[in-house]
This record gives structure tokens, sequence and C-alpha cells, in this order.
């Protein structure tokens, strides 16, 4: 017999929390203002910097919100929910304790379907609550050599829905995907913005081994700090590649709570199960128990708008787009709208998707605008692709129209009048400028004639510069190989 | 009839023929205050407003114009220091006005000061005020009762005409019994909680300290009502209170609740209890002994969900926002040193059972198993007020006590064993004076009633008020 043992083949379990910061205008519990970005502490109140003696009033569109949330996860919403206090000393926490959800959250035992290199796989939803953020702390200084800490209680009280996944997530590539998909139906909604950059999705992993076929979950960790959906990837990743490692020297995992750290792209440890705290979760007796109506349930569900997944099945079926395009134009709201309203107007849908995909996209990405805050409406970029076709103006032209379409919103058809840019299709005015172009380069014409097709390139080259770029380029091709070959 | 001796309907009573005008009477109970507070020490602040200035800002027109109140200092106030009688609060100044103060003030009610009550409201003698303890003003030696001991004091010895106090598992109808004042807690939901300081939010309640059951209908009449900034405050028709200031009793069934009974306490406590009881029968109401749960389940629920609360309630005076901060060297060293050091020993102790009873792993055998004690409680109270109108027993099982009698806390805290199944039910009760012992102390009886029954409290109370006629004062 070999002494060598065959090596474990472990597969990988996550699970992932995340909290999504709803887009309410007013926080969950008192009339502040949720907008991000204010003068430190000039969006509070005495409920929302916890002085003694206030209360908690919730704000039900947060509710509606968490229920919309809850339903386009597919979970079943809770008709009795209540809140419960969670209790921890933190600065940023001015009643220290948070008002959460404990055993009766919204919702409950829903799903996200993902599609990872050509796999579908379902990731169970264990349940969605609603609870209130908690402030910022500002250090003065660098955090090193910090004379003091400020607090900035903003945020204190920003409406959240956590959102806790089974452990049904099996690779670092899925768990991305999963996040994908979660901000994507957030923003169908329009509940909220899922920017991980400003804190509007925050997401926390528990991650652990076990070998291939075992049913025992192995020792997990909890990894925090990660900041980007890139990040996520690589630092479950990396923190897959630590436990592996760990267990293949036939030693234990250690259970505890690890950082992402970005700069060292590793994970670190924070602490360890001894202090894990105790959070003293008891019901809220400040608020009475939430009572959602079937009714109002009824209600949100039928105002539900169709999710990306379906709206991504029906851009391939009825528009006829290839995959890859339906994916990326139902990935945000605002630019599945844009698409079908361009191609409600330009009967093109995968000139209209090209168009999209290339200029539209490209401009955002220079402009650092996300689909929704571009002035550009779906309309005009089918008019505008209209005008290509019936050679209005060139499709080189046309990208100049768009610059201006999208800086000022303006109509394509104002702007090719207001500039004079439409396309020199008139074979008089063309002729000339052929003629004038054959006379001045008649060395070029020399070798056409001899058979460097090519050269014609060049000399269609001089009449768009003659032109401004006007000259409809076919129609100038066609004459002046006609021309030329009259002589 | 002195000023200061007279109750706020017959100081309105005569303010209509007359008699009197606002500035007589405010100046009439600042005088009394000057000169008797330095024996009584009821109050912790003091308003420092000019009689003047008072007159100036008060509103007219009102149910109480002119009429000056105190309050208990775990109210906020704009205008003046709250500090629950707890150095951790001490320097803080609300930037706002409690629900209660706003609705006094609308009502022409002035606010005479804040007065003194054990820490936190954590207490039945006043003695855990971090400051001093109140006393009593029928025997400076005797404690005035608590938490509300300051409220209580104020308006027995006269220096206001009524005040506000807030009752958790007693707090109003104790120290009203021992300082012979009408104490009434209003059902849970009635009065709202908005700017209370809370002790166990689930528990605590506003009500009136009074001289008399008409004064305490009328400031229930003030402070009664819907707040949509209180989630837990009903929503509902309140009735006019003053309707049921009439003496009749007739038809009226009482329930005595035998195990409250059973327990042994002051014997001529239970003697000057049982002859209201006569006197209520002879003017027509039907008596009757029933059985009840026992109290001491409710006191067992009540020092675990009170205190599961209050450590909750409790935990944001950390130093960072407002009050005192004791300087360490780190968070968490400033947190512990803050609490350490700006807690009184009583408090202390209650967030210490509290944080026990919420822990992982006792939670289900204290917090939630005193939870179904309560439901039970509640339960059977209901089950019992569909059967009798009232409920009544002493409200507390002794007179007032010695200031600094040595007393074990088992024994303090049966102290409040009549009250808390109120509390604990959430239903109302009133605690009147029905006579005074050897020592010439209050006695205080006990009126209870189910859900939103203050009217029959008021009514069963105003009758024995009129009937008993008790006309002893205390002498300051």
């Amino acid at each position: 017999m070999s002494a060598t043992k065959q090596k474990t083949v472990y597969e990988t379990v996550i699970g992932l929390e995340v909290h999504v910061q709803l887009k309410t205008d007013s926080k969950i519990f008192c009339s502040c203002s949720t907008e991000f970005g204010g003068a430190p502490n000039t969006h509070t109140c005495p409920v929302c910097i916890g002085l003694p003696g206030t209360l908690p009033v919730l704000n039900k569109k947060a509710v509606e919100y968490a229920v919309k949330a809850g339903l386009a996860l597919n979970c079943n919403i809770c008709d009795y929910s209540k809140f419960d206090r969670k209790n921890y000393f933190y600065p940023d926490l001015p009643k220290a304790y948070q008002i959460s959800q404990y055993d009766k959250p919204v919702g409950e035992d829903g799903y996200i379907e993902i599609e990872v290199e050509g796999e579908e796989h379902k990731i169970g939803i264990t349940r969605i609550h609603l609870e209130e953020d908690a402030g910022k702390l500002i250090h003065e200084g660098t955090i090193d050599f910090s004379t003091g800490s400020l607090v900035d209680y903003n945020r204190s009280g920003v409406p959240l829905a956590e959102i806790v996944s089974e452990p049904d997530i099996r690779t670092p590539a899925q768990a991305r995907e999963y996040l994908v998909q979660l901000k994507s139906i957030m923003e169908y909604l329009g509940v909220s913005d899922c920017n991980m950059e400003e804190g509007s999705l925050r997401c926390d992993a528990n991650v652990s081994l076990r070998p291939k076929g075992q049913k025992e979950f192995g020792i997990k960790t909890e990894v925090k700090n990660m900041n980007s959906f890139k990040a996520v990837e690589k630092a479950l990743s990396f923190e897959v590649q630590r436990q592996k490692k760990i267990l293949d020297s036939e030693k234990k995992v250690v259970q505890e709570t690890r950082a992402w750290d970005e700069d060292l792209e590793e994970t670190i440890s924070m602490r360890g199960k001894e202090e894990a705290h105790d959070y003293r979760y008891f019901p809220e007796p400040d608020l009475v128990p939430l009572e959602i109506s079937r009714e109002w349930i009824n209600e949100i569900k039928e105002d539900l708008p169709e999710l990306p997944r379906v709206r991504k099945k029906r851009f391939i079926d009825e528009y006829g787009l290839p995959e890859y395009d339906a994916g990326v134009l139902t990935d945000t709201r605002a630019l599945a709208d844009l698409f079908e309203d361009a191609a409600a107007a330009h009967n093109e849908p995968k000139a209209v998707s090209n168009w999209i995909m290339s200029e539209h996209l490209r401009k955002l990405n220079e402009e650092e605008l996300s689909p929704g805050e571009s002035k550009v409406k779906g309309r005009q970029i089918g008019e505008l692709l209209n005008l290509i076709e019936d050679d209005t103006i060139s499709s080189k032209i046309a990208k100049d129209v768009f610059e201006k379409m999208f800086i000022t919103g303006q109509d394509p058809e104002q702007i090719v009048e207001e500039e004079g840019l439409k396309q020199i299709s008139d074979e008089g005015q063309l002729e000339a400028i052929i003629e004038e172009v054959i006379d001045e380069n008649p060395e070029v014409v020399e070798d056409i004639k001899n058979g460097k097709d090519k050269a014609v390139g060049y000399l269609v080259g001089q009449i768009m510069q003659k032109t401004k770029g006007q000259a409809n380029p076919q129609k100038a091709n066609r004459m002046l190989r006609e021309n030329i070959k009259k002589d | 009839m002195k000023i200061y001796e007279m109750s706020a309907g017959e100081l309105l009573d005569k303010k209509e023929n007359g008699e009197l005008d606002t500035e007589d009477i405010l100046n009439a109970f600042r005088e009394r205050i000057d000169e008797v507070e330095d024996r009584v020490r009821a109050f912790i602040t003091v308003s420092e407003k000019e009689v003047s200035e008072e007159l100036a800002e008060m509103e007219t027109g009102g149910e109480l114009e002119g009429i000056p109140l105190a309050v208990k200092d775990n109210m906020s106030t704009a205008d003046m220091e709250t500090t629950c009688a707890s150095k951790i609060l001490q320097g803080y100044n609300p930037p706002y006005d409690a629900a209660v103060i706003e609705q006094i003030r609308k009502q022409g009610g002035v606010i005479a000061g804040k007065t003194n009550l054990d820490e936190f409201a954590m207490g039945s003698s006043t003695e855990n005020s971090a400051f001093y303890p109140t006393r009593n003003p029928w025997n400076l030696d005797h404690v005035v009762g608590g938490s509300s001991g300051g409220s209580a004091a104020a308006v027995a010895a006269g220096e206001v005409a009524a005040a506000l106090g807030s009752d958790t598992g007693g707090s109003i109808r104790q120290p009203a019994s021992f300082c012979g004042v009408v104490g009434m807690k209003p059902t849970y939901g009635n009065v709202s909680r908005y700017g209370l300081i809370a002790f166990a939010s689930s528990l605590d309640q506003i009500g009136p300290l009074t001289r008399n059951v008409e004064d305490s209908a009328r400031i229930l009449n003030v402070i009664s009502g819907h707040d949509k900034r209180d989630t837990t405050s009903v929503d509902r028709e309140f009735p006019d209170y003053m309707e049921f200031i009439k003496e009749d009793v007739s038809g009226m069934k009482i329930g005595v609740p035998r195990e409250y009974f059973a327990v042994d306490f002051d014997k001529e406590v239970e003697k000057t209890v049982k002859d209201s009881l006569e006197v209520l029968q002879e003017a027509g109401a039907q008596i009757e002994e029933v059985s009840v749960i026992e109290p001491e389940y409710a006191l067992a629920a009540y020092y675990i969900i009170a205190p599961a609360e209050a450590s909750s309630n409790l935990a944001r005076f950390d130093g960072v926002r407002y009050g005192s901060r004791s300087a360490a060297e780190d968070v968490s060293s400033m947190f512990t040193r803050t609490r350490s050091e700006g807690f009184g020993e009583e408090v202390k102790r209650r967030i210490m059972l509290g944080t026990y009873a919420l822990s992982s792993g006792y939670y289900d055998d204290y917090y939630l198993k005193a939870q179904k004690v309560r439901t039970l409680i509640k339960d059977r109270f209901a089950e019992l007020f569909s059967g009798y109108d009232l409920l009544v027993s002493p409200t507390s099982p002794s007179t007032a006590f010695k200031i600094g009698a040595e007393k074990d806390l088992m024994e303090q805290y049966r102290a409040d064993i009549f009250t808390v199944p109120v509390n604990i039910a959430g239903i109302p009760a009133i605690s009147l004076p029905c006579g005074f012992d050897s020592q010439g102390l209050p006695v205080g009886f006990q009126i209870m009633g189910p859900h939103y029954g203050e009217g029959a409290i008021l009514q069963t109370a105003y009758t024995l008020e009129q009937k008993l006629n008790l006309e002893q004062k205390p002498e300051l």
C-alpha cells in the first residue's frame, strides 16, 4: 500500500448577509431626511440622536419597500412581524441598541436565480428584515495619529433591509453573481441604489469548507469589509484558499470574524468566537407589532415591475437579441427602458442594441453617469438611427450628433438642422466635388486605373474632408468609381 | 383656607368669581415653596422665572390657566434641566418638551419646577435620589414613598396645586398613599410617553398627583389623548373624565382580591382599608371577595421585565452625547467609567439584573417566562372584569417608613406588591387617602379597573372621598 493519503476534495459553502439602504425620503423612525452627503449632524432630530424620552414611529414607506423587495426575492411576506432591540455599545449607535427584527422578519423563504458559466443556480433567501442604520465615526487626523473621534448621525436611522441567504453558494463567482442579481433586482424595484462604494449596499459573508459529499457544515469564518463586488470575489477566493491550506495540513479552521484588507489582498482576524457579542435581543416595547394586510401585500405585488431575468428572456424572445446583449441591456431598469423606447422608434433591435452598447454606454462611462442619470431618451436614439437609415446623416456624423444629444438632451433632428449636418446625397453637388478631387489627384487616379483599388479609399477620404464629413460615403464611392471608369 | 391649601378646582372657581387672580395664586405658591422647601426638599429644580415672566408666557383661556404644577424630573422640559435624579444626567437640558408638558402649557398650566425621585424612577422611597431624599410633610423623619416622591410631597406640602408623576410599578400610587394625596395611574396607552425618560417602556405611564379626585379627573382630561409620536398611545375617543365626578356607587360591583389580603401586611392599614370598604357598601356598592393570581407572581415577573427593559433603555447614557462623561484613555473605558461613576447603586443593580435576564442562555428561563406570567395575569384580570366593575386593595402594605430604615432588598421590593399587578396588566388604578394610622400617617386605598375603566374608578373614588371627608392636613 502506498503511504500517500488521497487528498480530500473540499466543497465551498458560502452564505451572504447583505444590507441594502432603502431610498425612502425620510428615516425609518423619524421624519429626518435620508439624503447622502449633508454637513455632519444636519439631518438629525431628538429621535435619531436617541435623546432620552424620544420614541420611534415606523415609516410606512420603509415597510412597503421591504415588502416589495421581499416579494421580488420570492419570499413569503409575514402578516405578523415585529421589531426587536439589538443591544451593544458603540459611539455611532445613539441609543446603544439598534432597532432590528429578530424572530419575526418581514419576509422569509425566498430565492434568487443566478447563472454562472452557463449553469443555473437557485440561491435560497432565508429572510429579509428591516432595521435602522447607525451613524458614522470620523477620526480627526489619521486613524493612527488621531486626537479624537467625531460622530456624524446623519445616517443614524436610515432604513436598511437585511437580506440573508441560505448557505447555498458554492463559489466566489456565484457569490458575486448573486450580488449582481440582487443589486439589479433592487434597482428595478427602485427601492435602493445598491452602491457599494457609497455604502448603500454592504455585504458580509460566512465561509466554510467541507469534504465533498459531507452533509454537516465545516467551521465557518465571517468575512467583513468588502467594498466592491470585485472585492467580494477576491476576498472569498482568498478565504477559501486559506481554509483549504489549513484543512490540507490537517489543522482546524478557527471560528472567527475576519476583515478583508484591500491593500494586502488578504483577510485578517478581527475577533474570535469568545469575543462575539451577546446582543440580548428582546421585543422593542416602544413599537407595536407590525401587521401587514393581505390586501396591501397584493397591492404591492400587482405594482411589481418586470424583473431583470424575465425581461432578459423577453428581450431574447421578442427582439431576437443575442443573450449577451439582452444581459447587458437588462442589467439596469433604466437601460432596459431606454432600449425598449429606442426600439419602438427604430424597428431594428440589433442596431439599437449595438448603438446603446457601444456609443451610449461609452458616454455613460466617460461621464461617470448611471443609466438613469443620462439626458438622452430612448426615442431620440431611435430617431438618430432613423436618420442614418434614411441617409440623412452618415453614421460618422451620427456619432457627433449623439455627443451633442448626450450633453444637451436635444432631439437629433434639431441638432442636424441647426448645425447643417445633413448628408450630401444630391448627385449634382457630389459630382462637382468628385471632379475637383480627381483633378487635384491625377497620380492617384492613375494608380486606381492601374488596378490599385485601395487608393479609392484615399479619394473618398478627400471627398469627406471637403464636405466636412457630410457626403454620403457609399454614394461618393460609387460615383467616384463610375467617374474614373468613364475617363 | 389658605391659597396654597386649595385644589386646582377651588383655585379656578375663585378666579372665576373674581376672588383671586393668577398673580395672587402664583405668588402664594412661590411663598409657600420659600417657606417649606428647605425642610421637604420636594424639588430638584424650582423654576427661576419671575411671576411676571410666567404671566407673560402663559397661555390663556385653558383648563388649567394659572395653576402651578410640579413635574417629576424624568419628563423632558425645554426650559429646565432634566436629571432623573441621577448624576449621569446632571447638566442635561433637553431641547424639547415632553408631550404632557406641551399639553399642560397649552392649557395654561405653569410648570413650577421639577421634582425629586428615586434615580431613574427605581425605588419606593425617593431615598435613591442621587441628590437627597425628600421628606414626608406629615412627618419629616419619614420617607415620601417613590419613585414620584417629590411630586407627592410637593402637593401634600402645598408647594403646588397638583403634580405629574410616572408609574412603572406603583410609583404614583405608593407615594400618593404615603403623602395623603390622590394618585392616578391611567391605562397603559392613555397618556403619551413622548418625552418621558423611559425606565420600563412597556410599564411606564404618566399620571396626576392631586389634592382630590376631582383634580385627578381634571388633569387626566388635559394629558390623555392619542399622540402619533408614541405608537403605544391609543387612538380612541376619550371621555370627559369630569362627568364621572358624582357621588354614586349604587349597583357598582366591586371585587376584593382574597390573595391580596392574604399577604402579610400592616394591621392598621388593613383595618383602615376594610373600614372604607364598609363605607362603600353602605353607599350602595356590592362588595364581594374574589380570587386573583397571587400578587407574588406579578412581583416576580415585574422584577424581570422592568430591569430587562431598563438595562436597554439606560444603555444610551454612555457619556458620548449629553450628561456627564468621565475621561478615559479609550472609548470602552470611557463608557465603563462614565456609567460606573454616573449611576447609583440601585440603578446599577437593576441594569445588571436586566442584562442577566436577557443574556443568551437565560432569556427563555427569565424574560420569556416572565412574559408568559404577564399574559396569565392580564387574562385573569380581564376575566374578573367581565364580572366586576372594579377591584380594591390597600395601595401599600405599610404607611411611610422612617428615612434610612434598614430594610433588606426583598422587603423593599415587596413594597410594590399591591401596585405592580396593575402595571403588569396595563390597567388603570387610583390611590386615595382613606384614613390614618396611629402615628398619624396617611393610609392609601387602591381602586383598580379594566382597560379604559378610569371613569368608574374616578366615580367610586370620588364617592368614597366625599363619604370619608378627611380634613386633616400636614402641619409644617
